[in-house]
């Protein structure tokens, strides 16, 4: 680990103006204080932003919620109204980590884990996510958690949030806070995929921080489902996970959202497997034909060709159970 | 006269579990002084090739860093491999760190960056810069079979024919199975604080399963004087076999103190965790031949495991096969193929844990074949006596095993047919395996002491790595005293104690409470000839046997109003003391002795998912008697545990391009977790034995694991009617 100084702003706009290279925002620090002691990330300064007022949730004006970046995800995922309107964020945020990482864990940090790419933590090998033009081991090397859409030549990374799959599908908005002030930005914008700037995971700007996360109104209560599979039955990441929500009409569906994790260096959206979904009955063979649209360019790798499977059985189960599976 | 009951058989709590959960209990890397240096290591990143330079200046240059050691700068060591070899070596020529320029393997200890806290010898580390010359390379097993040698093992002669009785089987089953690298990953990390005492002599606290054979390392390889080094492991934060070898942090903790002349201490990160030791990934090709009511008549069994390029590491993969069945024609083979990686470790059922998965798999495939039930079939081919020793058990309860958990299970309810058995999306099935483990002894020394406190004290140099040997040993002196445990202190873990083989293969009950056991008998001797001995005694003319030790007093048999305090015999002098060095029985020579096991499990699998889950086994343990049927059942659970993980989790990746394991940390090497495990009831079946040891009871350290990842394998077939020959058996491999 490499020494760094640390400071601790108790204003935003302080916190702000401490941002440059070589400093990063710090929260609950569960993913940066292992890459950190790895020698993956070697930050000059830490700029703890948990003094910040940024702990609240609250109702928004066009009847969503505001969700402070700096709210636990296990309070986010035990708080009532998300569980009475939002059941699939609480679901997938219990669905990932342990107890004491969720307590510890922010929301806005949830956005912004690093990949588990094996290469990603071994600065022994080469890494373009880490070490921009080194080369990615991962690509010929282990790849069975890798990804099998959305890759480039330069990165198979998956993104490893649970979380951030049920926002995508929620399309929450991320708020983000810098140098030129406040924005929101459409959380299917804001992670990246890896082109050939891999080590870009997202699209903030330097100096930007995340203050919020917005829920719209709608949070598909009576229909959801996230289901995750992984190699144990806790504290793993997912291999393949899909958040589905359903939206039904007469016996038909009326809006279909899926999103994807494990499979991609972002949260995987297909807005043409959704819309094939509209007017059709909730019936198995609509939810494999929409997983047959959503795979379609999936490219395997030497081991991670059982995903795009996986993937879509996972789908059309999600689909399954988030006919009957909405709010308790 | 009060009638005590025998602290031995009894549920104690662990003697030492207030102080472990009040933190009081201290581990290797927990002790310290004022002053006191910390290592960093830094490893190879190649897998093969020499060391050109190490450029250490800019480490040099950080303030607070002491040493960059490395193999241009350490203190002077042995040359000759025979002071490396320890007393777990395996056949050929042990590594030595920082001894040259070469790199056998990815993650090898180029350097040591000592400095004043843990964080900056870290941080230096990073500065180091090594210059390689990189070598081609082989980590691939499977690519190198063809070149394999045979094991410097001694396997039991081959019996019978057993080519032309598998040619001449009415049924035959041939199969071949992988199983991959595994590591021990215990929770306590290796460390070692090496403390330069006063007069210069070393007080090492180390991460170790044998203090002894630390010591004796250390001061074979340094040239130093066992005066002048002592080894103490009083708490082991788990081990598994990981510490029956010095490990390497312990050599540079010593060159880095020797060189320095001040206290160090190295602890390894969790990825170095992956860098010695490891269960060796291994092929099996099983034969097994039957007749067509499933008698076996002929059995195969060829294992190639892959070693390091510097020893031959061997364990016990194949003798099972010759063993658990009776079978008049069979052939065990074992190979070795030489890699550039390390050479395996002895891992919780060394050889067993291997061997058993594929006979019990093999078995469970030949029941298939014979349709009958896998359980028949094994009671039909149950070995009476040991065909590769041609001795008979000195006690073997398996059928009781089978018998009592399968009751326990529901087994007889099974369906013959895979896939017989559905929950909505669950596929469910039932498998089963048997397991053995030899029940060894080997020689040990104890010493007994009694004050005038009436505290009874015994000590000897083993390790309690989680198994519970303060507690057994401290109820095999209580029972033998008739003393309440309370009135009894066990000490351990100190290589100036009485001297006591490595813990490790299920032998310290066996070994070290025998010791324990004769120690107090030989006190108690004492005590009686000074009893005898005085004017008017009470007890002239007796013998040992026809008195009674109980709370604190000597008295006679025939006679309990005759009797005395013990303290009054020893009076306000000196404690009496009794020492003494324990052999195995010569009548064990005659027989063969074992622990064995039945374990059925159940298990779910989602059809279109893959996923497995282990919802309920039973493990019925045969091992003799139990000294502590809390701490003994602890063992069995977490060996099942263990097997489940070994069925279905655990796995080390190695980019065999890079020649490095990658999945170096606990959240990609995967264990059980508290939700992947169901109901798990453990059963002990009654079994004496006269003859494996005046206590009768065999070890359980390595039984709960063995067969557990065969059953599961089995069950899995059940469920789903695929066989899956590879662990783990993830669910891409179901899918």
């Amino acid at each position: 680990m490499s020494p760094f100084a640390y400071r601790k702003p108790a204003a935003l706009d302080e916190a702000l103006a401490l941002a440059g290279p070589g400093a990063r925002f710090i929260a609950g620090g569960t993913n940066l204080l292992d890459l950190m002691k790895q020698d993956v990330l070697r930050p000059k300064l830490l700029i703890d932003i948990t003094g910040l007022p940024l702990r609240g949730i609250a109702p928004t004006g066009d009847g969503g919620l505001l969700i402070g970046a700096l709210v636990s995800n296990a309070e986010l995922a035990r708080h009532p109204e998300v569980l009475r309107r939002y059941p699939l964020l609480s679901r997938a945020i219990l669905a990932g980590a342990s107890p004491q990482l969720r307590n510890m864990a922010s929301t806005g940090g949830n956005l912004l884990q690093r990949t588990r790419c094996y290469y990603f933590y071994d600065t022994a090998t080469p890494c373009n996510k880490r070490e921009p033009g080194s080369g990615c081991a991962a690509r010929d090397g282990l790849n069975r958690i890798h990804a099998i859409l959305g890759a480039s030549e330069h990165c198979v990374a998956t993104h490893p949030s649970d979380m951030c799959v049920a926002l995508a599908a929620l399309e929450a908005k991320v708020v983000v806070a810098g140098p030129e002030g406040e924005r929101r930005i459409p959380f299917a914008d804001f992670h990246r995929l890896p082109g050939d700037t891999p080590h870009q995971d997202n699209n903030l700007e330097d100096g930007e921080l995340i203050t919020a996360v917005e829920l719209p109104p709608t949070g598909f209560a009576s229909h959801c489902a996230y289901l995750k599979v992984r190699d144990r039955a806790s504290y793993a990441f997912a291999l393949v996970s899909v958040a589905a929500l359903l939206e039904l009409d007469g016996g038909l569906i009326r809006e279909a959202r899926i999103a994807v994790g494990g499979v991609a260096h972002k949260p995987w959206r297909d807005s043409e497997a959704e819309v094939a979904l509209i007017g059709q009955p909730p019936v198995e063979a609509s939810f494999h034909a929409a997983a047959d649209i959503l795979l379609r360019d999936a490219q395997p790798l030497a081991h991670n060709g059982f995903k795009i499977e996986l993937a879509r059985r996972c789908i059309v189960r999600a689909l399954s159970d988030a006919i009957g599976g909405g709010r308790p | 006269m009060t009638v005590v009951r025998s602290p031995l058989g009894q549920p104690l709590d662990r003697v030492d579990g207030v102080s472990k959960v009040t933190g009081q209990a201290r581990y290797a890397a927990e002790f310290t002084e004022p002053g006191l240096l910390h290592g960093c290591v830094l490893g190879s990143r190649i897998a093969r090739g020499r060391i050109l330079a190490i450029d250490a200046e800019d480490a040099m240059d950080v303030a607070g860093v002491h040493l960059v050691l490395s193999h241009r700068n350490r203190p002077r060591m042995a040359a000759d491999d025979e002071s490396y070899e320890d007393a777990d070596a395996a056949e050929g020529s042990p590594f030595r760190p920082l001894y040259d320029e070469r790199i056998l393997y990815s993650g090898q200890p180029v350097a040591l960056v000592v400095a004043d806290t843990p964080e900056l010898a870290r941080y230096a580390a990073s500065l180091v810069h090594v210059e390689y010359e990189e070598e081609a390379h082989e980590t691939d097993l499977c690519g190198l079979l063809e070149h394999a040698h045979a094991a410097p093992a001694k396997l039991p002669p081959a019996r019978g024919d057993a080519d032309a009785a598998l040619a001449g089987s009415a049924l035959c089953i041939e199969v071949e199975y992988l199983s991959p690298v595994e590591h021990h990953n215990p929770l306590e990390p290796h460390a070692s604080t090496v403390l330069v005492q006063p007069d210069g002599s070393l007080l090492i606290h180390d991460k170790t399963q044998g203090t002894q054979n630390s010591q004796s390392y250390i001061c074979q390889v340094f040239g130093l004087d066992p005066k002048r080094v002592r080894v103490c492991a009083a708490f082991v934060g788990g081990a598994f076999g990981s510490g029956l070898r010095p490990q390497y942090q312990l050599t540079l903790a010593v060159m880095a103190a020797l060189k320095l002349g001040r206290s160090v201490r190295v602890a390894l990160s969790r990825p170095q965790m992956f860098t010695f030791g490891y269960r060796p990934r291994t092929v099996q090709r099983l034969r097994l031949g039957a007749a067509a009511n499933g008698r076996l008549q002929g059995l195969s069994h060829l294992a190639i495991g892959q070693t390091s390029r510097f020893e031959d590491f061997t364990e016990h993969v194949v003798e099972w096969s010759g063993m658990l069945y009776q079978c008049d024609n069979v052939h065990l083979d074992y190979r070795l193929v030489p890699l550039d990686v390390h050479t395996p470790l002895d891992m919780r059922a060394p050889g067993a844990a291997l061997g058993l998965y594929a006979l019990e798999c093999a078995m469970d495939e030949l029941a298939c074949a014979v349709a009958i039930d896998p359980l028949q079939l094994r009671l039909l081919n149950y070995a009476d006596a040991n065909q590769n020793e041609g001795k008979p058990f000195s006690s073997k309860a398996l059928r009781d095993c089978y018998r009592q958990g399968a009751e326990r299970f529901g087994w007889s309810r099974r369906p013959l047919e895979p896939r017989s058995l559905r929950d909505g999306h669950e596929l469910i099935g039932w498998g089963m395996a048997g397991g053995v483990w030899e029940a060894l002894q080997m020689p040990a020394s104890a010493k007994a002491s009694l004050g005038g406190d009436g505290i009874l004290r015994v000590s000897s140099a083993t390790t309690d790595i989680g198994t519970g040997t303060y507690t057994a040993m401290t109820q095999v002196a209580a029972a033998e005293f008739g003393l309440p445990v309370e009135r009894v202190a066990f000490r351990l873990g100190d290589s100036s104690l009485p001297t006591a083989p490595l813990q490790g293969g299920s032998a310290t009950v066996s070994s070290v409470g025998t010791a324990v056991q004769q120690a107090c008998v030989a006190l108690k001797s004492k005590l009686f000839d000074i009893a005898r001995q005085r004017p008017g005694s009470a007890f002239a003319g007796l013998t040992l046997e026809q008195v009674c030790f109980a709370e604190g007093r000597l008295s006679r048999r025939d006679d309990p109003d005759q009797a005395i305090e013990l303290s009054d015999l020893i009076g306000s002098g000196a404690p009496l003391e009794a020492r003494v060095d324990a052999k195995p029985d010569p009548r064990r020579e005659a027989f063969s002795s074992a622990t064995h096991s039945a374990v059925f499990v159940e298990v779910r699998v989602d059809e279109a998912l893959g996923r497995v889950r282990v919802s309920r086994v039973v493990s019925a343990v045969a091992a003799g008697r139990v000294v502590n049927p809390k701490t003994t059942r602890s063992q069995i659970l977490g060996g099942v545990v263990w097997g489940i993980g070994m069925a279905l989790q655990e796995e080390t990746l190695i980019d065999h391009r890079l020649g490095r394991y990658m999945n170096h940390d606990l959240a990609e090497y995967h264990v059980p977790v508290h939700a992947d495990i169901g109901e798990i009831e453990v059963l002990f079946v009654e079994e004496e034995d006269l003859v494996v040891n005046a206590l009768g009871s065999k070890g359980v350290g390595e039984i709960g694991i063995v067969g557990v990842a065969a059953a599961v394998a089995n069950a899995v077939y059940h469920a789903t009617g695929r066989r899956v020959r590879e662990l783990p058996i993830t669910l891409d491999k179901l899918l």
